[in-house]
Formats: structure tokens, C-alpha cells, sequence
């Protein structure tokens, strides 16, 4: 049964460019089946294991057991549904590409969501970029080919890297499935070289998913894709490299901290420059597009957050992790969301510029209540999605913490020898070196005030601020679009079709309805 | 069954705010008959359970569960009586702005739906933030009034400045909430719960420091949402929604919610958390708003700007209360103060209704003739806010006089000084509206609203009257075994009546009978700076927003494309790309260069080896 999730929408594309099959139709069948089919494989666990023995040398086995992997594949259907659903191409053979490719990202996605073998995990997200890829190159705004090369060249050398962090991890635990991995872990086999191999798939996962400072990628790849790939990549396929990084430490458990733990505090730092320098990044931004592109990286910060309480934790905090498929879910639904609705923003008033729009609100008021909602839900707002992952993570931080355990963050030691040694390197360093001493400083009594805070919680204290920036940027947008006078952009506004209300509807739903009730996904 | 009861003070008006916006979105009748029906019900509950009907917890329900039980997210009621008592105060207010509204909202050309649904929201939500048994609840509540205000400040978006109005709230409350949401965290640290009866007991030894910045962080929930000093500035502007909403919101109920959370916290966790250092940042805090606001109200010439300035300075009141360790005194002041300030804003709503939708004083005048009973209301309420005495109002505000009086006889007198610039500007609106003749045209043809907004009005202006005496008050303050104080003739009650006719007497021989035409005050630079709102908020705008976040902003974006975009990412393929072409040079198809390339290689080969 799991196989035919990743078979159907392979067979659909099939029939769409091989038989010209009528595109929107025929992808939209094969949704339909995908979402029956994925939520009753999610629903019941009891099947969840189809094995195609050997292919190709490689024992191929797809499994649906772990939580994370549950709700990514859920997540997936879900979008895939209202990618094609909610989408319409400018012309037939596009319509025909477009749809050939929403499919084809989503069955690798499902693949490598499904994946015990690793190096099929890996494999299935390569064959889902490489659509990406060409519909960025071929039906993008602006700068498309640049920006299709630049995505293609980066997100490839960012996959080598992972592949060589995989490949080295599989042949010293002598595993190439995750569950033969836990099994080794069980047996006793550790990595010899956990350290290098942690930078690896650090670097190889973290820049797959915008981890600052790899994150100037997505944001004009976002904003260039064709609306269903803008959908299908940071709504789905971006959750790759967190699934790995996660479903790594589920593996590892108590054990995956001699992996990453080493890189925690540099990840800490990198993971404040996601929330806070792509934050502001975010709000200077004035294009609708754009906009969204980076507030996706930053929302990638608090994911972060939660896989480095889980890692400083060793492994034992459950509570991380939860939150993090929980966001994950929520905000795979609501950048899909919100992209859908920049599609049918563009198509009503045929510019993204924030200057150049106003009071579509008034011309469209449904618009404006989805695109609230979805806003709203992206900046936290309980009753949606979101708030119940970010909440989850929030006190996920500080499981671990009791008043005045630890006197001053480990972390601080190490960069007040960083900065001693720069201050005596020479005049620039210097520079650099008070800097740095200054940070330590900071960290230090901010630890020191709030009783002995660890460096997860000194981290959480900037990352909290996030929610502010989060409010600022999208509650200007809406303003910015909906709201005041009308613009002459937005009098060209003619109304939403019957496709277009119920595929933003349709997410609208489960983001309403995972926010009333997160036990149904924490629970998985 | 019984004991799920009290969830539909929750359930009720969110199933009737998803039904309003969702099915009756073009039938705003049904809707408005709807909302009003849902707090019709909720406030007939309330009243049944304060009548005896059950009192207690009620059943927990886990929300999100954890693999640990403190962690849980539980959704669960307390229904003491300083929940039940508020309860009462928010659906009864809310009962009657949802009837005021009728008659506001008439033939105004927006989505009526979308009001009414706003208003079930913020019902909604501001009950969670009441019966909330833990703090995490209460955070849920805390953000969802945040989004109801937004709605309904913003709810005439077409106007740049309402649209501006309901961000600015909404950001500025997310600041507060940076903090608030840093205190949760912290409190569990401290208590290993969110659950208020549970936090008894500190888990282990604690530093005060650790207690002192965990009571700040928490009160910074309240700065926001209460809107004190320095993040009050969104309050003001708040006044751009409908008045009905200015009134339940953003007067009675939503804004003294900080006021309700601290107390919540000094009886759950107990006075000795909140340390010495923390209730002086408490009441400084709260004093500073209680004075800058009061003397920016004395210059202000809009209606209802100078009852939003009003608020904050009445607010500042009742933080200080909860700073001095006297919540009682504090939620006494907000009971009293949430009657006759819903009293005044919706009687200023009326007002502003016939007058043609006219807000600035000094366009009215004469009013007493054309309004009497309207006028007659209001008064109640002014007199209720400058603490005449035998009003509700006057046993509040010595409530918290009396408290201040042994021990910090700063902030008594700076309370009674803030209760003289109270009647001064109290005393210059009613004289400047109501007197003399009317001095536009607006005012001249105003004419006496109709029953949906006058009988609401004479409930309020009953409840300014009574509401402070011993028969109401010992039955409806929300706190635990409250006894009303009655009169006492001790200092603060000279001092209060010095106070009283010290504004009175100033006013009156500033403004005269409402004979004049301009403000005889206006025009030196203190006055300036006063219209200017101290230029606190010109200060945000220029500096803290348009300066420090929207440059800093730019700069980052600056750095972030042309440092790691352009630098290193686009530098980096550069220079693989030279490099590229510089050693295509040695593929240069001539066969000799090849053979010449091999033999050096040998060499080079022989060499190493031969060494």
C-alpha cells in the first residue's frame, strides 16, 4: 500500500507526458486517490510496511512507523492535493509540466519520507529537486535562469556533502537502513569519526534547509518558482533535511549527542542568525514573494531550536520533538498556504510589490480573510497550527532546566578563548576578538540573571524575539495589501474561481483544525 | 454533565464567532442576534453560578499531551470567586456593548458580520484569559484578545489610520508578550508548573534575583496589554475602532486583563515571590503612567482621547495597587472602574453618534439641552472617575490611597495629585461639550439616541452609583471575601476631597461655562509638547522604528545580499570559474605543449622518487 503512494502520482505523470493525458484533471484524480491513500496509511499503522526486496542490489523498504514520518507524509499529501488543486498554468503545455512536476516532487518527497534505506532517502530527494530545478529554469519570474543555476549548483554541492556524511556514517556503523542502524547503535558500534561526520550532515542537511548562513538560496528561488513547485519545495521537500536530522537522532538516541553534540553551540549561533538576521532581513523586504521566501528561512530557525534541545538533552527529550513535527506540519501547510494565495494575489492585481497594492480587502474580502488566516497562523496565533509547535518547543528548552544548575553556559569558556586568542593575533583580530568578548559577556549575565540559564535557554531568551519581528513583517504585508485605499492595481481585481477558494480552503481546514486539536498530530 | 457546564463560557461564543464570520457573513442580522444571544447566555450562567449553582474546579482536559505530566498543555477552569466575579463583570459589560452596538453599528456600511464575530472572539478569549486555570492558558488567551483588538481596532480597514492603529496594537502587545512569554518559561522553571494551585512551593533554593526578573518578565505581559509605561502608546490609537469596542476593550475588560493576571499570581503563588525590588518596578511603573497620561489628557480635543488617556492614567492606578501588594484594592478599583468607564465611553458613543460622527470637543457644546439623559449619564460617570465622594468610583481610588499611605507616602501623594488632574480634565470635557452654545453644526442638530443605546447607558450609570457601596460591592468585586470600606474619615479622605476641588476650582476658572471658543491653555510650548503626546510615540516612529529597526533592517538585508549572496556564495563560483579558465589554458590542443606537459611530469616524477 505505501508503495502505491510513491507509484500513483509517478503512474500520473507518466500518463500526463507520455499518453497527453489532460494535465489538471488527471493530477488532481491522482491527489485525490494520494490523499485517501495517505491518510488512511497514516491513520492505520498495521500495514505500514511494504518491501520490494531486491532492486537494483538494494533492499528497498518503505515504513511508516516513526511520528515524524507519519506527519510528513501527511503533510505532503495534503499539499500535494492543494498544489494542484489550487494552481492553474498560463498555458496547456506548461499546465503540462507544471502538474508532471508537482507530482513528481511529491512522490520523491513521499520516497524519501518513507525510506528505511538511507541511501534511497537520499535518492528520492535528488530525483524530487531535479523538477524543481528545471520549473524554476523554466516558467520562473524574474532572473530565472541565474537563480535556477544558483539554486542548482548550491543544493547540489550542499547533497554532496550530505552524501558524503551519510556514506561515511552507514560504513562505519555497517548499516544502510536506519532500522539496521538503530540496531548497530543497540549492539554497541559507534562512528570512529562522530565529529567529522556531524559537520556533514550539519552542513549537508542544514543548508538543504536554509540554515543561516546557507540560506541565501531560498529565498529568490521561492519567490521565482511557479507557484505549485513554491508550494511543493518549502512546503514539503524543505522538511528533507529536518526529517533527517531528526529521524538521525531517533536512531541515535541517547547517543546523538557524541554526533552533534560538538557542533551544538556553533548550531545555537547559526540557528539566532536564521530567527533574528533573516528576520530582519524579512522585514525590509518589499516584495510580497520575497518576503514569504525569507520568512520561511526564519521560521527554519525555531525547527533548529528544537533539534538543539533535543541534542543537548542526549536525545531524551521528547517534548522537542513532538513540537518540531508539529511545526513542521504547521508550517508546511501555511507557507503552502500562503504561497497559493501570492499565486492568486499576483493574478488578481498582477504585481507582488507591497508599495503598489491596497484595499484588496475590500474588492476581495474572502482573499483577505484566507491570507489573514494563514498570516496569522504563521505568526503563532493559538488556535492555529503553529502556536501549538512553537509553544511545544518553547517549553521543550526548558525540560531540561532547573533554577541555578548551571552557573555560566560551557559555551561562554570556549569564546573567551576565541576571543583572547584574537585580540592577541593582531590589530584586526582584535577588533573582532572584543567583539566576540562582548557577546560572552552578554550571554554571561543574562545566564547569570535569569538563575543559571544553559545555552539552549540563553538562545530561546533571543529566539523569543522572533515572535515580534514574525508580527511586524506579515502584519505590514496585510496591511500593506489589504487593507487602506484602494490601489489601482487592486481595481483590476475580478474574483476568485470556485478551485481556487476550495484549495485554499482545504488548508485552511486542517491549519484550523491541527490548532484546535494538536493531540491528533502529537499523538500520531 | 453539570461539570462540563462552564466550558460553554468558552465554547459558546467561539462556535457563534466561526458561525458569524463563516455561514452568516451576508446575513448580519442572524449574526448580530447570534452574538448577542451567545452573551446573553454566558452572562444568565455567570449569574447562576454566582447564585450557588456549583462552585469549584472544573473537569482538566489535557490539550497537548507530553510524555511528563507538568508539561502538559491542560485546558481547565478555576471557578473561584475572583474568576467568577470578573466573569461577571466581563459578559455583563459585554452583554450590554453587544446591545449598544445595535444602535452604533446602525447603517454603517461595513461588514456587520465581521463585528459581531470579532466581538463572540474577544468574548471568547477574554473568558479564557478569566477562568484560565494555568499560565500557559493564559498565554492562550492573552494572544488571542491581542487578535480580537486587532480586529476590531482595525475593523474600518479602509482607513489608513484604523488599519495603522490595529498593527501597532498588535506589535506592541507582542513585545509585552516577548517578555510575558519569557516569564512562563521561567515560572516553570521555578514551580516545575504552570498551574496556579499548584505553585505553592518553590522547587529548590531560588534566588531572589531569579524571582525578581521572573515577576518583571510576567508583569511584562501586563505593560502591554495594560498598556503602561513605555509601551502605552498603542492605546490611544486603539480609539480608531468603534466606540462600543473602545468601550468593552479597550476601557473596561481587555486592557485591566494585566491588572486580573498579576493578582491571579499574587494569590496563587503568594506575596513573598513578589520581591521588593519587583513591586517597586511594579509601582514605579505604574505610577509614571498614572501621571504622564493624566496630565496628556488635559490637552487633548478629542472626545474619546482624552477618556483613552483617561484609562491609562486610571490603569496606572491599579498596577501601582498590585505593586503595593494590594490586589484587593486593585481589583476593587478595576470592578468599580470598569462600570463607569464602559459608562463613559459609551455614552461618549452616543454623543458621538449624534453629533454626526463629530469627536472633537470643541465643535460641541450646549449638549445638556439637546441630550439630557445621555448627559445625565455621563455625568454619573464623570463624577464616578473624579471620586465624588459617595460614588463608586471614590471608595476604589481610596482603597489604593489607603494602601499607599503607611508605607509609601511617594506614591500616595502622587496618587492624589493624578486625582486632581483627574477632575481637571474630567471638568473641562463636561464643561467645554456640554455647556455654553453649540459651535458647529453637528452639535446643533444633535438629538437624543435611541433605546438600544440609552437604556444600556442607564444600567452603566445605575452601576457607577452603587456599584462601590457594601449591598453590591460585597457580592460582585472579583476577590476572595471582599468587604466593601464604606466612608471613613481618615486623611485619605480629606486629601481626596482636597484634590476633588482643587480640579474642580481650576477647571472652572480656566474654562469658565463653556463660554469659551479655544482652549485658553493652548499654545505655550507645554501644552504643544501635551498635544504631541510628550512626543513619546513621534520618538518610536522616528528612532526606535523608522531609525533603529527599519535601517538596521535595511543594512542587514544589505550585508546578508552582498556580503553571503554576493561575496561569498556568487564570489565562490567566480572564483571557480576563473579558476576554471585558467586551467583550460593547459588544455590547449597543441600536441607538442601535451608532450612537453608529460616530460615534466616524468621528470618531476623521477625526481621524487630519486629522492
Amino acid at each position: 500500500m505505501l508503495l502505491w503512494l510513491i507509484l500513483i502520482p509517478v503512474i500520473a505523470a507518466a500518463l500526463i507526458g507520455l499518453l497527453r493525458m489532460p494535465g489538471r484533471a488527471t493530477a488532481l484524480a491522482a491527489a485525490a486517490i494520494m490523499l485517501i491513500l495517505g491518510v488512511g496509511a497514516v491513520l492505520c499503522p498495521t500495514e505500514c510496511s511494504d518491501c520490494l526486496s531486491t532492486f537494483c542490489g538494494v533492499r528497498l523498504q518503505f515504513t511508516l512507523v516513526s511520528s515524524i514520518s507519519k506527519a510528513m507524509v501527511l503533510l505532503a499529501v495534503l499539499v500535494t492535493f492543494a498544489a494542484v488543486a489550487g494552481t492553474r498554468a498560463p498555458s496547456p503545455n506548461a499546465e503540462r509540466s507544471w502538474t508532471i512536476s508537482t507530482l513528481l516532487i511529491s512522490a520523491g518527497a513521499i520516497g524519501a519520507f518513507m525510506s528505511d534505506n538511507i541511501l534511497a532517502f537520499y535518492g528520492f530527494h535528488e530525483l524530487a529537486l531535479i523538477p524543481t530545478f528545471i520549473m524554476i529554469g523554466c516558467y520562473g519570474r524574474g532572473d530565472r535562469r541565474t537563480i535556477a543555476w544558483t539554486t542548482t549548483v548550491y543544493l547540489g554541492l550542499a547533497s554532496m556533502v550530505l552524501l558524503a556524511g551519510l556514506l561515511l556514517l552507514c560504513a562505519q556503523m555497517h548499516a544502510w537502513t536506519f532500522t539496521d542502524m538503530a540496531a548497530s547503535v543497540y549492539a554497541g558500534i559507534r562512528p570512529t569519526t562522530p565529529c567529522l561526520i556531524g559537520g556533514l550532515l550539519l552542513v549537508g542537511f542544514g543548508t538543504l534547509v536554509s540554515l543561516f548562513p546557507f540560506h541565501t538560496w531560498a529565498a529568490p528561488a521561492y519567490a521565482s518558482a511557479p507557484t505549485p513547485i513554491a508550494m511543493m519545495h518549502a512546503g514539503v521537500l524543505k522538511k528533507f533535511g529536518l526529517y533527517g536530522l531528526f529521524t538521525l537522532g531517533l536512531v541515535f538516541g541517547p547517543y546523538c549527542s557524541q554526533i552533534f553534540g560538538s557542533w551544538n553551540n556553533l548550531l545555537l549561533l547559526l540557528l539566532l542568525g536564521n530567527i533574528l538576521w533573516v528576520g530582519y532581513v524579512t522585514v525590509s523586504q518589499t516584495r510580497l514573494d520575497d518576503m514569504l521566501g525569507n520568512s520561511s528561512v526564519m521560521h527554519m530557525g525555531y525547527i533548529f531550536l528544537a533539534f538543539a534541545a533535543f541534542i543537548a538533552a542526549d536525545g531524551a527529550n521528547e517534548l522537542a520533538m513532538n513540537g518540531a513535527t508539529m511545526l513542521m506540519l504547521a508550517h508546511g501547510l501555511t507557507i503552502a498556504m500562503l504561497f497559493l494565495l501570492t499565486g492568486q494575489v499576483e493574478s488578481q492585481t498582477r504585481t507582488l510589490e507591497l508599495d503598489s497594492m491596497g484595499g484588496l480587502g475590500r474588492k476581495l474580502p474572502l482573499l483577505g480573510f484566507l491570507f489573514g488566516l494563514a498570516g496569522m497562523a504563521s505568526i503563532g496565533l493559538p488556535l492555529l497550527a503553529n502556536f501549538a509547535g512553537e509553544y511545544t518547543i518553547f517549553v521543550s528548552c526548558f525540560e531540561t532546566w532547573t533554577p541555578g544548575a548551571s552557573p555560566s553556559p560551557e559555551c561562554c569558556d570556549v569564546l573567551r578563548g576565541i576571543s583572547c586568542w584574537l585580540q592577541e593575533l593582531c590589530l584586526v583580530g582584535a577588533f573582532f576578538g572584543w567583539i566576540i568578548g562582548g557577546i560572552t559577556w552578554v550571554i554571561e549575565s543574562i545566564s547569570t540573571l535569569f538563575g543559571g540559564l544553559g545555552a539552549v535557554q540563553v538562545t530561546l531568551v533571543f529566539a523569543l524575539w522572533g515572535l515580534v519581528i514574525s508580527a511586524i513583517y506579515m502584519l505590514r504585508a496585510f496591511r500593506a495589501i489589504f487593507e487602506g485605499d484602494i490601489a489601482h492595481t487592486s481595481e483590476r481585481a475580478t474574483g476568485l474561481s470556485v478551485m481556487d477558494i476550495i484549495a485554499a480552503g482545504f488548508l485552511a481546514l486542517f491549519i484550523v483544525l491541527f490548532g484546535i486539536a494538536p493531540q491528533l498530530i502529537m499523538n500520531l | 454533565m453539570i461539570q462540563n457546564l462552564p466550558w460553554l463560557f468558552l465554547v459558546l461564543p467561539l462556535l457563534v464567532a466561526a458561525l458569524d464570520w463563516v455561514f452568516f457573513s451576508k446575513c448580519p442580522k442572524t449574526a448580530a442576534t447570534l452574538s448577542i444571544l451567545s452573551a446573553a447566555a454566558t452572562f444568565g450562567l455567570c449569574i447562576a453560578y454566582l447564585a450557588g449553582l456549583q462552585t469549584g474546579l472544573s473537569d482538566v482536559y489535557v490539550w497537548m499531551p507530553t510524555n511528563t505530566d507538568a508539561l502538559d498543555l491542560h485546558l481547565g477552569l478555576v471557578m473561584d470567586p475572583l474568576a467568577m466575579r470578573m466573569m461577571l463583570v466581563v459578559t455583563g459589560i459585554g452583554l450590554l456593548v453587544h446591545i449598544f452596538s445595535i444602535g452604533y453599528m446602525k447603517g454603517d456600511g461595513s461588514n456587520l458580520s465581521r463585528y459581531f464575530a470579532g466581538l463572540s472572539i474577544f468574548m471568547f478569549s477574554m473568558s479564557t484569559i478569566v477562568l484560565a486555570d494555568n499560565l500557559a492558558m493564559t498565554f492562550i488567551g492573552w494572544e488571542m484578545v491581542g487578535f480580537s483588538s486587532y480586529l476590531l481596532i482595525g475593523h474600518w480597514f479602509h482607513k489608513a489610520s484604523a488599519a495603522e492603529a490595529a498593527k501597532k496594537a498588535f506589535i506592541t502587545n507582542r513585545v509585552g508578550d516577548f517578555g510575558f512569554l519569557l516569564g512562563i518559561l521561567l515560572t516553570l522553571g521555578v514551580f516545575g508548573t504552570l498551574t496556579f494551585s499548584e505553585m505553592g512551593n518553590v522547587s529548590g533554593a531560588v534566588a531572589p534575583t531569579l524571582l525578581t526578573v521572573m515577576v518583571i518578565c510576567l508583569f511584562c505581559g501586563a505593560i502591554g496589554k495594560s498598556a503602561q509605561f513605555p509601551l502605552h502608546v498603542w492605546l490611544p490609537d486603539a480609539m480608531e475602532g468603534p466606540t462600543p469596542v473602545s468601550a468593552l476593550i479597550h476601557a473596561a475588560t481587555m486592557v485591566a486583563a494585566g491588572v486580573y493576571m498579576m493578582v491571579r499570581l499574587q494569590v496563587s503563588m503568594g506575596t513573598e515571590i513578589f520581591t521588593e525590588t519587583a513591586c517597586l518596578v511594579i509601582t514605579t511603573v505604574g505610577a509614571i503612567t498614572a501621571v504622564m497620561a493624566a496630565i496628556i489628557a488635559t490637552q487633548q480635543d478629542d472626545i474619546k482621547r482624552v477618556l483613552a488617556y483617561s484609562t491609562l492614567s486610571q490603569l496606572g492606578y491599579m498596577v501601582m495597587a498590585v505593586g503595593l501588594l494590594a490586589g484587593e484594592a486593585a481589583m476593587f478599583h478595576l470592578y468599580t472602574h470598569a462600570w463607569f468607564k464602559a459608562l463613559l465611553f459609551l455614552g461618549a458613543g452616543a454623543i458621538i453618534v449624534c453629533c454626526h460622527h463629530e469627536q472633537d470637543i470643541w465643535k460641541m457644546g450646549g449638549l445638556v439641552r439637546r441630550m439630557p439623559l445621555t448627559v445625565l449619564c455621563f455625568l454619573m460617570g464623570t463624577f464616578a472617575l473624579i471620586a465624588v465622594p459617595g460614588f463608586s468610583g471614590f471608595f476604589s481610588k481610596e482603597a489604593i490611597l489607603d494602601a499607599a499611605i503607611v508605607d509609601h507616602p511617594v506614591f500616595f501623594w502622587i496618587g492624589a495629585g493624578v486625582a486632581a488632574i483627574t477632575t481637571f480634565y474630567m471638568t473641562r470635557l463636561c464643561l467645554v461639550a456640554f455647556l455654553g452654545k453649540a459651535r458647529a453644526h453637528g452639535a446643533e442638530h444633535a438629538h437624543e439616541a435611541g433605546a438600544t443605546m440609552v437604556l444600556p447607558l442607564l444600567a452603566l450609570a445605575a452601576m457607577a452609583i452603587i456599584s462601590g457601596y457594601g449591598f453590591v460591592a460585597d457580592y460582585l468585586v472579583p476577590a476572595e471575601g471582599f468587604t466593601a470600606p464604606g466612608f471613613h474619615f481618615g486623611c485619605t479622605f480629606y486629601v481626596s476631597l482636597g484634590a476633588l476641588v482643587l480640579g474642580l476650582v481650576a477647571a472652572i476658572v480656566v474654562y469658565g461655562w463653556g463660554k469659551r471658543e479655544r482652549d485658553p491653555l493652548a499654545g505655550n510650548f507645554i501644552a504643544t509638547a501635551l498635544r504631541n503626546r510628550l512626543y513619546i510615540d513621534a520618538f518610536y516612529d522616528k528612532v526606535l522604528i523608522g531609525g533603529l529597526q527599519n535601517c538596521g533592517a535595511r543594512i542587514i538585508e544589505f550585508i546578508d545580499s552582498a556580503l553571503i549572496r554576493g561575496l561569498l556564495v556568487q564570489g565562490t563560483a567566480w572564483l571557480v570559474g576563473r579558476v576554471g579558465i585558467l586551467l583550460s589554458w593547459l588544455q590547449c590542443g597543441s600536441l607538442r605543449a601535451y608532450a612537453c606537459i608529460t616530460g615534466l611530469g616524468l621528470l618531476l616524477i623521477i625526481v621524487i622518487i630519486a629522492l
